[in-house]
């Protein structure tokens, strides 16, 4: 369910809004003497009504710049909780907010930094039922989500409302940025029609992101949003801008539209949401390899066949920066190496294979197997639930 | 003709690690199987079973979509750059 509460400080300034109060004249003075925004662009971003769906990495910044920059409304949808590891990126979030529904702490942050502008928040999944709710009601929209099925809602339910979706993504220390659903640009589906079938999306060993990326990428998207409104400038609609923090280098690629866009096109067949998880999941899904049977050890057998002193050959198949974490003192082989290393392996011995949670140890139990292995076992859960169950001292990560 | 083809950080693991290779090719089709040769297991991310370009595979001969051009008979004149351009959802795992 969608939870909605409105704060409004300022009486006053929802009450007169095509003028500004003399401390907001001081708050925006850096704004009010450039002439490209100046008071009619202080006072566009004051009746501007922006949606921001996701307050993670992406979302930080530009709830925060979209807030002291005085945009009038701005809507937030989350439905997750701050978590400790989200700080490294989410600078909305401070360590006492740890815990707390993000919702709520964005709330409270953004409304410290602006107490003249209106905050709705939505705690809840967008979804196929609620998104044309959500959005009909703001003027722009910003995509600031982590994952397929979300992005290509945002993107159908912005284009079938007419609204302009602005795009952020984020890839370890890799960026994309562009405006999607203006009118004659292009939307995500005629750059991308489909999206990766599940077993082709990065896996956690490929996993990760510099912290400033999203807080890059985030502010970005920020100022594109702040130009649409103003109307002032070029804006990223037809063009894709790729950011590499890595080689520290911006490129842009042309984007068309699609004249057959299932969804924008000449004769769209898109004319309603759909179902996302679905589109993203069963129907993107390549035929799916068949399911062997992985046998497996529990932490806690483990343990104790190993008190016992069985013996038993611990092969981890992470990658070595993540050795360098934490280990099991297991023998380091990374999943991607086994073909070629295969070789270090002893298949007279019993072995347990074991990564972060399980996924791509099953991966090297199933090809070891193959390999002639007969002795190998999946230690279940990986070194996350060796730590729950058997030795708290491992950290997690 | 000597063309530079920019890997995506996501297909890197499957590239040498290689931010850029550089390769000599007529036309997209030629540096792309040019690339997978020299790297077979990028072979199933830029291609499905049945031998098709995936749909969420995007590729650019310097800023310009290949769909737009001549898709993968796209000429290629020396100098030229190749971009694979992946979607990428921005999912940190948890």
């Amino acid at each position: 369910m969608a939870t909605k509460s409105e704060v409004s400080a300022n009486p006053e300034a929802t009450t007169a809004p095509l003028s500004l109060s003399k401390e907001e004249i001081l708050r925006y003075s850096r704004h009010l003497i450039m002439p490209e925004v100046g008071m009619e662009g202080q006072l566009k971003l004051k009746q501007a009504k922006v949606l921001c769906i996701g307050t993670g990495g992406l979302g930080a910044p530009l709830g925060l710049y979209l807030a002291a920059a005085g945009v009038g409304r701005i809507g937030l949808v989350d439905f997750d909780t701050v978590d400790s590891s989200n700080l490294q990126r989410q600078i909305l979030f401070g360590t006492k907010d740890v815990g707390r529904p993000k919702i709520a702490a964005a709330g409270d942050r953004l409304r410290d930094l602006n107490p003249d502008i209106q905050i709705d928040t939505f705690e809840t999944h967008l979804s196929s039922e609620n998104a044309l709710d959500i959005l009909k009601d703001y003027d722009i929209i910003v995509d600031g989500t982590d994952n397929f099925p979300t992005r290509y809602l945002v993107n159908d339910a912005s284009v079938l409302l007419g609204k302009p979706n602005v795009y952020g993504s984020i890839f370890r220390f890799e960026g994309q940025v562009t405006v999607f659903g203006y009118p004659d640009g292009p939307c995500y589906r005629c750059l991308y029609p489909e999206p990766p079938p599940p077993g082709l999306v990065p896996s956690c060993a490929e996993g990760g992101v510099l912290g400033v990326l999203p807080g890059i990428v985030g502010s970005i998207q920020a100022a594109e949003t702040l130009k649409l409104i103003i109307g002032v400038g070029e804006h990223l609609v037809g063009r894709l801008l790729l950011f590499d923090a890595l080689a520290m280098r911006f490129r842009e690629l042309k984007l068309r539209k699609n004249p057959d866009c299932p969804l924008c096109g000449k004769n769209p067949t898109i004319t309603k949401l759909i179902d996302y998880a679905e589109f993203c999941g069963i129907r993107g899904e390549e035929a799916p390899a068949p399911q062997t049977y992985v046998p497996e050890i529990t932490p806690r057998e483990l343990k104790a066949r190993l008190d016992r002193g069985d013996d038993l050959y611990i092969l981890d198949v992470r990658e070595p920066h993540e050795y360098q974490i934490c280990n099991l003192g297991g023998h380091l082989i990374p999943l991607g190496d086994l073909s070629k290393r295969v070789n270090e392996l002893d298949s007279s011995r019993e072995i347990v294979a074991h990564c972060r949670s399980g996924k791509r140890s099953a991966e090297a139990v199933e090809f070891l197997q193959r390999a002639g292995f007969r002795k190998i076992l999946n230690l279940k859960g990986g070194i996350l639930a060796w730590s729950d169950d058997v030795d708290p001292s491992v950290p997690k990560y | 003709m000597a063309v530079k083809v920019i890997i995506p950080t996501p297909l890197r693991a499957y590239a040498g690690k290689q931010e850029s290779v550089e390769l000599q090719a007529n036309n997209v089709a030629e540096a792309l199987s040019g690339l997978t040769l020299r790297f077979g297991d990028l072979k199933k991310h830029l291609y499905s079973d049945d031998g098709k370009l995936r749909s969420f595979v995007n590729v650019y001969v310097n800023d310009e979509d290949i769909r737009y051009l001549q898709k993968d008979q796209t000429p290629l004149r020396d100098g030229d750059i190749v971009s694979i351009v992946p979607s990428i959802a921005g999912g940190v795992h948890r």
